[in-house]
């Protein structure tokens, strides 16, 4: 481990020159990724900017019904909120299926959204990664990926975002606010902070040094939603999703769904909003076939491994049983 | 003496408890030792070839580094057996993550640092590290661990097979895996002229000190090691490994007392793992469920250093009576680091695929998988012609059915559907051999009524130390408070190490006979313990030679139940019950522990335990506990272990069996057998993971 210095920031503008013009500079918030890739020789930062201590550590439900959450909100707290567990039971079922109680207690829901991929090969500095050392190689794709992604990948890099938050987050429209190293401020849809690998998988956010995640706004959810997160993992604790699926659906007369929202993690460098899968569903009375068709179209682009091919079909499988358990009993459903 | 009631057989709680949940308990790293300096190791990143340079320029600049060692520095040791323990004696590399350098600094971190400035140039040659069947470099070896035979026969079991009215012939394959026990290996070492004492997470303070000075070329009692409290080893810390030599070796080049720990991901190449296998099991039977043949072959892989043959096929040999037989081991030797022991090492493999292939058999008779093994229980041990000192497999099964209610169950696989979920039941044997090796022990007694006994026994978690001063108390016929009981020291003189399930019963008799001894003397002095106390101290050598001729094993039987969700695959495992004939039970409590942590750690076997290998590289992809899954709370839900009540007087005198690893010997195949007859598909690969489920219920 590189020996580094250690800063606890004032205020965010201070927090924000420190990174800019510190030498191999980060912010530390809950530390449970970060410390854990500088043992690894994997983060080698000079000088760590402590922004726990920043003000951003509220969880403000608003009178229109939007809530926001504050960047070093702890996961633990953001899950036990009790207004989130009401009027967001996705999130709080995804944050708690995440990581383990110690790690959700350091945990922050900036550093969440923030946290970097557990492909093995980007944590073993001894083997080739793009992303850790653009133009190396990557080790996965010819290697272990089973767990690695499917869809939004590259020939660069088939690294997942290993969060379970952002998936429901990204579901319930998250717009991440920010303050930028400058000192301006601005809010983004959560599906816009992630870029895909490209040929840059080293480049995995909007973000420039400084800019500081101070919180993210859940806009409220439509009336009458119903929502669910369900993950899938090899272990019924502790482990990295396989996939999962965060889901809202609103249905009208006749059991057709007026608005649908599909989320998948564990599947995509980022977390997967279904658009395509949410268009073709939208304003239909659902049943599997249309549900396994939608998610094919979802999957058309997808660009799956040998070792994870299976994913795809069990993300259609995740999705066509979310959209069943949040309507009842689907129409024609087959029972396989 | 006062007459007491007799705790053998109770459940006192554990003697060092409050000391292990208060953090009072010293484990290896945690002793305080003046002027320790940190070593970290440097380690291969090739599978094969050799070491050309060691540039550690840019590492000694660094503040706080003492030295940097590779082979060319450090002290020549004696040729061991084990050849994984020339530490540094050659610029040879013979797997991707062995030593080949290390970095001795004044501080933990700057010593890791620095290690990672250190610039090694290879030699590096094409490495071979798959378990191929198709290699021809496989060979049948001529024995395997623990001194059983590589191949036997009898019978003709081809002709048999060929003339079966009913049979079963299927390849089962398990993983390698990894021990992974919750204290890393760690040592602290430090010289004294030519002695040397090592706190080392150690299961066998003794053997491993004798051990040591061989490869040192010390005298013997040169070698201390202290190993008070060891937290697991599961097989992994039974004999010094690699990180242990390497801190005696950098205590002396740099003539400071220092400190080893493994990371998690250290301990992945360094400190031993369990063999993949490729098993065949061809079984051939009558028509009311008798063997006619055992035909079991395990092909599996040792390192070109070493050949280590895992006695995978060993239990097939005495488990059920059959006229013929053929049971045999192959092995291919790779550029990897050699496998070793890790819990029931070959029993846990080997009965997965024996007891998967029992149920298979049970299916293509009709038979009900419980009584296709009542009748083919053996008069006698089929593989030696002995008598068993005591068999209790049948009532295990008898027992184990009434508890788990599996009386009506519905055989039919794949049709018990409750909302989401498949539900199926499943049952196997277990069995592991009773092992016993000589021990001494010391007991005294002082003034004021107190005793102490010292025994190099190793408590590794198991309770060791409690149920021995149960034994203690119980001979000298005091309360268990009046022993001080003494383990984990290689001072105190020969004793077997904390694994083959045989602590217990070794040192219970060893600490048996010394405090019959030293009641005798007292008796001879009227009962007066004279002021500077009262010795004697016994030896089990030649008891041991005089033992009876029998086949001594334990058995049990286990059941599970299991759902399996039709929309992911994924397993759960609702209910896994176990029932153990292990002789007599010390310690009601730990015993359970003991059961309930090897049926755990079959669950892990059978659901999640896989080192991936990546054949590039040459190592294990997955290498930390994120990546190497093992059962969480949450995979454990209803857990019973039980056992009968079993009197076995050709044993040992307290009549025990040892209970460490017959747990985990059958788990995964119960839990295999319970997802046939959840989805109808059967799981011949382990680990039973989702996509693998889904393969077989969706596609296969």
């Amino acid at each position: 481990m590189r020996p580094f210095a250690y800063e606890r920031a004032a205020d965010p503008g201070a927090a924000a020159t420190a990174v800019v013009d510190g030498t191999d500079a980060m912010f530390l918030a809950g530390g449970t990724n970060l410390v854990d890739l500088m043992k690894l020789g994997v983060a080698r930062p000079a000088t760590l900017v402590d922004v726990t201590r920043l003000p951003y550590d509220r969880i403000e439900h608003r009178a229109d019904g939007s809530v926001l959450i504050g960047a070093t909100v702890r996961n633990s707290d953001l899950a036990g909120d009790r207004g989130i567990r009401e009027r967001f039971p996705m999130l709080a079922r995804a944050v708690l299926s995440g990581a383990s109680g110690q790690l959700r207690s350091m945990a922050t829901t900036g550093g969440n959204l923030l946290q970097r991929t557990r492909c093995p090969y980007f944590q073993d500095v001894t083997k080739p990664c793009n992303k850790r050392d653009p133009g190396a190689g990557c080790s996965a794709i010819g290697g272990g990926h089973r767990d690695l992604g499917v869809i939004g990948t590259s020939d660069s890099c088939v690294a997942t975002h290993p969060s379970d938050m952002a998936v429901a987050m990204a579901a319930l429209d998250a717009v991440v606010h920010l303050r930028l190293a400058g000192g301006g401020e601005r809010a983004m849809p959560l599906h816009d902070l992630y870029l895909l690998p490209g040929d840059t998988p080293d480049r995995e956010t909007v973000l420039e040094p400084g800019d500081l995640i101070t919180g993210v706004e859940l806009p409220p959810p439509p009336d009458g939603a119903v929502m669910l997160y369900r993950k899938v993992r090899d272990r019924w604790s502790y482990a990295f999703a396989v996939v999962s699926v965060a889901a809202l659906v609103t249905t009208e007369g006749g059991g057709s769904l007026r608005e649908i929202r599909l989320a998948l993690g564990g599947v995509a460098p980022k977390p997967w909003r279904a658009h395509q899968a949410e268009r073709m569903l939208a304003g239909h009375r659902p049943n599997r076939e249309l549900l396994l068709a939608a998610a094919e179209a979802e999957f058309a682009s997808a660009r799956p491994l040998p070792g994870n091919e299976f994913k795809i079909g069990l993300a259609a499988d995740l999705i066509a049983a979310s959209v069943r358990d949040l309507t009842g009993d689907l129409v024609g459903e087959e029972r396989r | 003496m006062t007459t007491l009631d007799k705790v053998v057989g109770g459940a006192p709680v554990r003697i060092d408890g409050r000391e292990k949940v208060t953090g009072a308990a010293r484990y290896a790293y945690e002793y305080p030792v003046p002027n320790a300096v940190y070593v970290w190791p440097v380690q291969a990143t090739i599978a094969r070839g050799r070491v050309c340079a060691v540039h550690g320029g840019a590492a000694l600049a660094l503040p706080g580094v003492i030295a940097v060692l590779d082979s060319g520095n450090v002290s020549r040791l004696h040729p061991a057996d084990d050849a994984e323990l020339a530490v540094l004696q050659s610029a040879d590399v013979a797997y991707r993550g062995q030593i080949v350098a290390a970095v001795v600094a004044s501080t933990l971190e700057g010593a890791r640092e620095a290690a990672s400035a250190v610039r090694v140039d290879y030699d590096e040659q094409e490495h071979d590290v798959v378990l191929n069947p198709g290699n021809p470099r496989i060979f049948s070896p001529r024995k395997a661990n623990a001194g059983f035979p590589g191949t036997l026969h009898w019978g003709d079991a081809e002709s048999a097979l060929a003339a079966a009215p009913a049979g079963v012939d299927a390849t089962y394959t398990t993983p390698a895996e990894h021990a992974s026990p919750m204290e890393p290996h760690a040592t602290i070492a430090f010289w004294e002229g030519e002695t040397l004492t090592l706190y080392n997470a150690d299961q066998a303070p003794w053997m491993s000190a004798t051990a040591l000075a061989a490869l040192f070329g010390l005298a013997d009692g040169a070698v201390s090691i202290v190993a008070d409290h060891t937290g697991g080893g599961f097989g992994s810390k039974a004999v010094p490994r690699p990180p242990t030599v390497l801190a005696a070796l950098a205590a002396r080049a740099v003539g400071r007392p220092v400190k080893v720990a493994m990371t998690r991901q250290q301990m992945f190449p360094l400190v031993s793992y369990r063999t993949p296998t490729v098993q065949r099991v061809r079984l051939g039977a009558e028509l009311d469920g008798r063997l006619t043949a055992v035909w079991h072959d395990a092909l599996q892989q040792s390192s070109k250093r070493v050949e280590y043959t895992e006695q995978t096929v060993a239990a097939s040999r005495m488990m059920y009576a059959t006229p013929n037989s053929h049971t045999a081991h192959r092995l291919l030797q790779l550029d990897v680091p050699t496998p070793s022991w890790m819990r029931a090492p070959g029993e846990a493999p080997g009965m997965f695929a024996l007891e998967s292939a029992m149920d298979e058999l049970a299916y293509a008779l009709g038979m009900d998988p419980v009584e296709l093994r009542v009748v083919n229980e053996p008069a006698l041990d089929p593989e030696s012609g002995l008598p068993f000192s005591s068999r209790n497999l049948i009532a295990c099964l008898r027992e184990g059915a009434a508890r788990f209610g599996w009386a009506g169950r519905d055989p039919a696989p794949g049709v018990r559907r409750q909302g989401r979920w498949l539900v199926g039941t499943g049952v196997a044997s277990s069995t592991y051999p009773v092992f016993t090796m000589a021990s001494t022990a010391t007991a005294r007694a002082e003034p004021m009524g107190r005793f102490v006994v010292e025994i190099a026994a190793a408590d590794i978690g198991t309770g060791a130390r409690t149920a021995l001063a149960q034994v203690a108390a119980d001979e000298l016929g005091v309360p268990m408070d009046q022993i001080t009981i003494l383990v984990g020291r290689s001072a105190f003189g020969p004793a077997p190490f904390a694994g083959g399930s045989m602590g217990t019963a070794s040192w219970s008799w060893a600490v048996s006979k010394v405090c019959r001894a030293l009641v005798r003397e007292l008796d001879e002095r009227s009962g007066v313990v004279p002021p500077e106390g009262l010795q004697a101290r016994a030896d089990t050598t030649e008891d041991l030679a005089a033992q009876g001729r029998f086949s001594r094993h334990s058995f049990g039987a286990q059941f599970a139940e299991v759902k399996v969700d039709v929309d992911s695959g994924q397993v759960r495992i609702e209910r896994l019950l176990g029932v153990f004939a292990a002789g007599r039970i010390v310690n009601a409590r730990t015993a359970r522990s003991q059961f309930l942590g090897g049926m755990t750690m079959g669950i892990s076997m059978a659901l999640h335990e896989a080192l991936e290998l990546d054949p590039r590289f040459g190592d294990f992809t997955n290498h930390d506990l994120a990546t190497y899954h093992i059962a969480s709370n949450a995979d454990v839900r209803g857990i019973e272990a039980h056992w009968i009540d079993e009197h076995d007087d050709q044993l040992n005198p307290i009549g025990v069996k040892g209970i460490g690893e017959v747990g985990i010997v059958g788990t995964a195949a119960a839990i295999a057998n319970a997802v046939f007859h959840a989805t109808g598909s059967r799981q011949r690969d382990l680990p039973i993971t989702l996509d693998r489920v889904r393969a077989a219920m969706y596609t296969g």
